[in-house]
């Protein structure tokens, strides 16, 4: 009887979740067009192109591109008639420097507008000008520089933030069905109406976690499946697997924040904003939308209280940085406990109608 | 044989409010019992109370021989209970809906089908229930509760927002229904409707049952004359005042009220003034004014 029960029940959760085009909407588009408009911007952010224009002939450049093809992946060199014109195209921001040779001096102008780039300006040409001088001296270089990023060289922008958005995606779908549901089941009365149906409490609460987990489920192959492909470029490490049991936990902790606004909520749109006014901060706060390690240190402080934050990183850890699978492991205890907290605070503030 | 439903000096307050104070009644088998009053009365607290949804502060419910509450397994296969016309999942057909409430008592989809023809939706059985009429959303509802064949049935208004004639169409679905051997118990505030439904009525206001009998029965109890009307012209006011009774003509009909009904027909039938001749007796609304000393207003 019980079977029937959780089996019946969590068909009629899952038809009603598919039709739902608001929620299908929120929880599975938006954050998909969110990864595929971050993923286009952000595609080739790690090797900015300087666009350089040269002044009449600069002997050194043609030299040093001769001596390492792979300049010409940093630098597009077109060319301008007068310095005039040339520094007008920089002020304008349609080339980043203007360099031109007054005998054996080289002279580079830049813009501040981009810090960036200026730096590299400055960097490529400089190291241009060394070689040039120790190449003069005849002597082979004393000292020598090796540098490479610590991380796996395809830790590229969408390694980041696939698992930042879906982390989101994950936590504002689990608590927007749990809040949602529970209002509306208990404005219509169908919570009263299953509690004099001959099925336990439990099956009720299974069937519905049971649907949660796999509509995240879904919302991680959606993900996968489009990061993947090779526009985007998202590289799967090693222990990606463990992403599964980390979904499961992000929803179950996104679920209770989820009971426990529905428990307070009298009506479907005060359960909306309430889940709105905790979610959207968390998702700039908890690194989901702003990698933490490019955010300011105070939103790095405050991410450690924020559940997504274990969610986002515990992802990252095991699907982009090629951590082990015990990576995955303080997050989901953290979420775990902060699921079984808030789960007993909603059960406490839990009503079955609203007299 | 004990009582299907038997409540024992039921109490139940929400702050200073007593919702239901001091209520008591027996159901029989088979019967048709209605719980009657205006909004506010009591009746939903005390039904919910006899479902074993609601604790009572005091006072004992015993349903089908078993204590009402705590909640009990073995006593919800055999109620079943309408709550309210929009107790559904959302976004399920009207079939997906009946049949995954009969799956949560283990009935088969087959029954659940049947059960939409006998209450006439088969026709609407692939719609959504938010697109069902007031009248159908209410017909599946009490499908819902009938599916898996309960000795016992609770209704909470099942008419309240109904039209007329979604109304009428209820009424003759419920008898159906009591027909078939079950108990039924429902709540409303037409009186009309008690009166034509229920076997037997408890009148309820502030939270106490004022009187509890047969409708027909609570009204001869009151004694009050009867109405007897005939067109305008037909007989003088003077000739119709000698036959017994207090007279009033509106220049359309002519009233004669009346305790001596058969001296009064016997009069105008051979007065040969018969014509659009309508006799009304006292209604359940006269029996609420009499036990209250105010007018009923739902």
């Amino acid at each position: 009887m019980r079977g029937g029960g959780f089996a019946s029940l969590s068909r009629a959760m899952f038809l009603g979740f598919v039709r739902d085009r608001a929620a299908m909407i929120f929880s599975i588009l938006l954050p998909v067009l969110f990864l595929v408009f971050f993923g286009s911007i952000y595609r080739n952010s790690s090797a900015p192109k300087i666009n350089l224009i040269e002044v009449g002939q600069v002997e050194l450049l043609r030299t040093a591109r001769q001596a390492d093809p792979a300049l010409s992946k940093v630098l597009a060199i077109s060319h301008a008639r007068s310095q005039a014109v040339a520094l007008a195209d920089v002020r304008k921001g349609t080339d980043d420097a203007a360099v031109w040779q007054v005998g054996n001096h080289i002279v580079v102008r830049y813009s501040i507008t981009d810090q960036t780039k200026a730096g590299l300006v400055n960097s490529v040409l400089g190291s241009i000008v060394q070689d040039a001088n120790l190449a003069v001296s005849g002597k082979p270089p004393r000292f020598t520089l090796t540098a490479s990023q610590v991380e796996d060289k395809s830790l590229k922008a969408i390694q980041y933030f696939t698992p930042g958005l879906l982390g989101w995606a994950l936590a504002s779908g689990a608590a927007f069905g749990a809040a949602i549901t529970l209002v509306t089941w208990r404005q219509n009365k169908l919570l009263r109406r299953l509690r004099l149906a001959p099925v336990s409490t439990g099956a009720i609460v299974a069937a519905r976690i049971g649907i949660a987990v796999a509509i995240g489920l879904i919302q991680l192959a959606v993900f996968l499946a489009i990061a993947r492909l090779p526009y985007f470029g998202l590289q799967l490490t090693a222990s990606w697997w463990m992403t599964i049991p980390m979904v499961a936990c992000g929803i179950l902790a996104f679920m209770s924040i989820g009971l426990l606004v529905g428990a307070i909520a009298k009506t479907q749109q005060a359960a909306t904003s309430i889940v709105n006014l905790v979610i959207l901060p968390m998702a700039f706060l908890g690194g989901a939308f702003i990698p933490l390690d490019f955010a300011p240190d105070w939103v790095r402080q405050a991410s450690y209280a924020m559940p997504l934050r274990y969610l986002v990183t515990g992802m990252q850890n095991v699907m982009a940085r090629g951590e082990g699978p015990a990576a995955a492991l303080p997050a989901i205890g953290i979420l775990l406990a902060f699921t079984l907290v808030v789960s007993l605070i909603a059960v406490r503030m839990f009503r079955w109608d609203d007299i | 044989m004990p009582a299907t439903i038997s409540v024992c000096d039921l109490r139940k307050s929400y702050g200073d409010l007593a919702a239901v104070d001091g209520v008591s009644f027996e159901v029989e088998q088979g019967e048709f019992f209605g719980i009657l009053g205006p909004n506010g009365a009591g009746k939903t607290t005390t039904l919910e109370i006899v479902e074993g949804l609601r604790r009572p502060d005091s006072g004992t419910v015993t349903v089908l021989g078993l204590p009402a509450w705590p909640r009990n397994q073995a006593l919800l296969p055999r109620i079943g209970v309408q709550l309210q016309a929009s107790s559904f999942f959302e976004r399920l057909t009207a079939r997906e809906q009946i049949r995954t409430f009969a799956s949560l008592y283990s009935v088969p989809a087959k029954n659940a089908d049947d059960m939409l023809e006998t209450v006439g939706l088969t026709d609407q059985a692939g719609l959504r229930t938010e697109k069902l009429s007031g009248g159908q959303a209410q017909r599946l509802s009490i499908a819902c509760a009938l599916v898996h064949d309960p000795e016992l049935l609770f209704l909470d208004e099942p008419t309240g927002a109904l039209d007329p004639q979604a109304r009428r169409n209820l009424w003759d679905l419920l008898r159906h229904i009591s027909r078939s051997g079950r108990t039924v118990v429902l709540t409303t505030h037409h009186m009309d409707e008690a009166e034509s439904l229920c076997d037997r009525v408890a009148i309820m206001d502030h939270g106490k049952i004022l009187k509890a009998g047969a409708p027909a029965a609570l009204v001869r109890e009151l004694d009050q004359p009867l109405r007897i009307s005939v067109q305008s012209g037909l007989i003088s006011g003077d000739q119709a005042a000698r036959l017994g009774g207090s007279v009033t003509d509106d220049g359309v009909s002519l009233s004669i009220a009346t305790s001596e009904p058969g001296q009064v027909l016997g009069g105008l039938a051979s007065a040969d003034a018969l014509a659009g001749l309508r006799v009304e007796g006292a209604t359940l609304e006269d029996v609420f004014l009499s036990l209250t000393g105010r007018e009923y207003r739902a």
